[in-house]
């Protein structure tokens, strides 16, 4: 009995292989997109664990660290000697003799090694699970450990971008979530049935589109009241900021039912007289799910940024709820800066997960139809 | 192509309606009436406050009527008399305040657009002919880049590298020996000086995205047979190219105006906060902080209407120039 080479194997399985399948094969190809899809998993694992990770409390501050610069790792001590553990040095405060201002330096006296699981600052994970161990951390009770450096009260910045994380995340999911909603409605509604209100909504659309969104947006943030609690202003924002992007969503949905509506197995399940609402459901939205999928995230980087830029400009989410647009509000002015560039560091994370979802999005978008070849 | 017009410009009337029907209400969305803000305003600053003038005030405005009216009133002031409002933050019409801000909004996005466009088109064009060489994909990465990082952190980034480095702040328009002087050709200079920072920044993402769909569609063009028929006749690359490709994929550069703009205009209001210039950004910000609800509103009228207004423009422009679309 011949066997069968590998090449007729791979060739059967390519033809028997769901839609989905071909689509991750699709997807892999394109490296780029799937390191992106790991950074976005790694982010993510933080976000959802980030009271773990953090290696402190992202609220504990102490007057005497007020801006310390980041702390080096050292693998080498002042004998020379090589250690495998890494290891920071204290800090002290000192006047600067040229500027007489006080400064936190390093004090080379006192070596802290990181340890892997020490405990810290207790913490309850999601509300739920006490405990005080945290994923990396120095054993000190006096020394605060900044690898990031602390912010103009004295807290280490590492720990709030990672708190900052969970919030700046998930406010791009849940917004897109929202924008998701009244994009299949409004664009199915007007891609399915066409005429009057089809007409109404693109024109909606085009006049939401054609609005400047950040005077928009501003102008909305102000109406929330002052007196909201902070998850309320949370909810706010995130619907203010789906108000625009369902446009975008929209208009996809529009365009593949419209597409869509003209195909031979639509009309053979119209001839069959499936009701309508199975038609929608069973065979129209799997057909056009992939590409709704590269849409959504695609838009989730949007949200993201506009989320940033409103907190930074003070009238999106308010202390004391941590994002990484209210982390940058420290960074607004030239001097602080000057005086402390690591105050810039939660934008550098805004930009990798940005174009980490951007890159998956170009890779999804062209695994979406994988019979295009 | 008339009627064309004409229906567009029909079309805009009734979008400046709406804008402002959704700039009345967000106006109006905050709690407590202006008055009572203001007359709180006046009581914390010590001064006594007579209900005689309170009533007054509210007549003024009409806010004791019905809310359909104060909308008559409110909108009937701007179009008739161009009165705005009054402005409680500045204690003066708003009318006063925001004209010259809005020019330089203006100016800064319409420098940016144009910067837009010299960038975009020889590298668009480069990319396209030139596909999957070096600079192609230096072009998309710069693009990727552009689009990924948000504005405002380029803004300060470039702030803080100007400082650190070449030791020259780059925020404002003017440096401080010009900023109150005459017009002239030094201080003319003096702002091409500053003005490089926030246009690049602005510029970045939009040219990013005209790049790509400049390359997208010359792509499309270049594959098509009537340019392999052009070759195969002996035409010159060169002409070809420019004569027919070209002119077709530049739709998207007329067509962007309607996309470009609306996120120029959103875009430098955020620049301007952190680089601190003249424009719409810092004043609107300011009075959504202090609730100048009047203020902030006018600013939100004027930049929606400009930018639809844009849209109009681009509309008429493609269509002049693209006969599909005035016949479709």
């Amino acid at each position: 009995m011949p066997t069968k080479s590998r090449k007729d194997l791979q060739g059967e399985r390519l033809f028997t292989a769901s839609q989905w399948q071909l689509m991750w094969w699709r997807f892999t190809r394109h490296k780029l997109a799937v390191i992106s899809m790991v950074v976005l998993l790694v982010a993510y694992g933080i976000a959802l664990f980030c009271e773990f990770v953090a290696p402190h409390d992202p609220n504990r501050y102490d007057a005497r660290w007020v801006l310390a610069p980041p702390m080096k790792l050292h693998f080498v001590d002042k004998d020379g000697r090589f250690h495998l553990q890494p290891f920071v040095y204290g800090l002290k405060s000192k006047r600067d003799l040229e500027t007489l201002a006080m400064v936190v330096v390093p004090d080379e006296s006192r070596t802290y090694p990181i340890k892997l699981f020490a405990r810290g600052d207790p913490y309850e994970l999601w509300g739920q699970f006490a405990n005080d161990r945290h994923l990396f951390g120095i054993k000190a009770d006096d020394q605060m450990f900044f690898l990031f450096g602390a912010d103009e009260l004295g807290r280490d910045s590492l720990s709030r971008i990672i708190y900052g994380g969970r919030i700046s995340l998930s406010i791009g999911l849940v917004g897109v979530f929202l924008s998701l909603i009244f994009g299949i409605i409004l664009g199915g509604i007007s891609g399915y049935y066409g005429g009057v209100a089809d007409l109404i909504i693109q024109r909606v659309i085009e006049f939401l589109r054609s609005l400047p969104a950040i005077p928009l947006w501003l102008m909305l943030a102000a109406a929330l009241p002052p007196t909201w609690s902070s998850i309320r202003i949370y909810f706010g924002i995130t619907i203010i900021l789906s108000f625009i992007g369902w446009t975008g969503l929209a208009r996809v949905v529009r365009g593949r039912f419209l597409a869509l509506r003209e195909e031979d197995f639509i009309l053979a399940a119209r001839l069959a007289n499936a009701p309508r609402m199975r038609i929608i459901l069973r065979h129209m939205v799997p057909s056009f799910a992939s590409h709704l999928i590269a849409s959504l995230t695609l838009s989730i980087p949007g949200m993201i940024m506009s989320e940033t830029a409103l907190s930074f400009l003070g009238l999106g989410l308010q202390p004391p709820i941590v994002s990484w647009g209210v982390l940058l509000q420290s960074a607004q002015n030239l001097r602080s800066v000057v005086l402390a560039p690591w105050l810039l560091l939660p934008g550098l994370f805004v930009v990798i997960v940005v174009l980490a979802f951007n890159f998956m999005g170009d890779g999804l978008r062209d695994a979406a139809d994988p019979y295009a070849m | 192509m008339l009627r064309y017009i004409l229906q567009r410009i029909l079309l805009f009337i009734p979008t400046v309606f709406v804008i402002s029907v959704v700039t009345f209400t967000l106006i109006q969305l905050p709690p407590g009436d202006y008055i009572t803000v203001y007359a709180a305003q006046l009581e914390a600053s010590g001064q006594e406050v007579s209900e005689q003038l309170l009533t007054a005030l509210r007549g003024r405005y009409g806010l004791d009527q019905p809310i359909t009216i104060q909308y008559a009133k409110w909108i009937g002031n701007i179009v008739l008399y161009g009165d705005f409002g009054q402005s409680m933050q500045w204690n003066r019409p708003v009318a006063d305040l925001i004209w010259e801000r809005l020019w330089w909004t203006i100016a800064l996005s319409l420098g940016t657009l144009i910067f837009t466009w010299i960038v975009a088109f020889p590298i668009g064009i480069y990319s396209a002919t030139h596909q999957y060489s070096v600079a192609d994909y230096v072009f998309t990465f710069i693009g990727f880049f552009g689009q990924g990082v948000p504005d405002f952190l380029l803004a300060l980034v470039l702030m803080w590298l100007g400082y650190s480095w070449f030791g020259v702040e780059v925020g404002g328009l003017f440096s401080a020996a010009y900023k109150d002087a005459p017009w002239s050709l030094a201080k003319f200079a003096d702002l091409l000086r500053h003005l490089w920072v926030p246009v690049v920044v602005l510029g970045i993402a939009g040219t990013a995205g005209l790049i790509r769909t400049m390359r997208a569609n010359l792509l499309d063009e270049l594959r098509k047979p009537y340019v392999v028929t052009a070759r195969a006749k002996g035409m010159k690359e060169r002409a070809l190219v420019w004569k027919y490709p070209v002119r077709v994929a530049l739709n998207p550069f007329i067509s962007g105006l309607a996309y470009v703009l609306p996120g120029l205009v959103s875009g430098a209001t955020i620049i301007s906060v952190v680089l601190s210039l003249p424009t719409t950004g810092p004043m609107m910000l300011r009075a959504l902080m202090s609730q100048d609800m009047y203020l902030a509103g006018s600013f939100l009228l004027l930049l929606s209407t400009l930018t639809v207004l844009g849209t109009l423009v681009s509309d008429i422009l493609l269509a002049w120039v693209d006969p599909r679309i005035r016949l479709g």
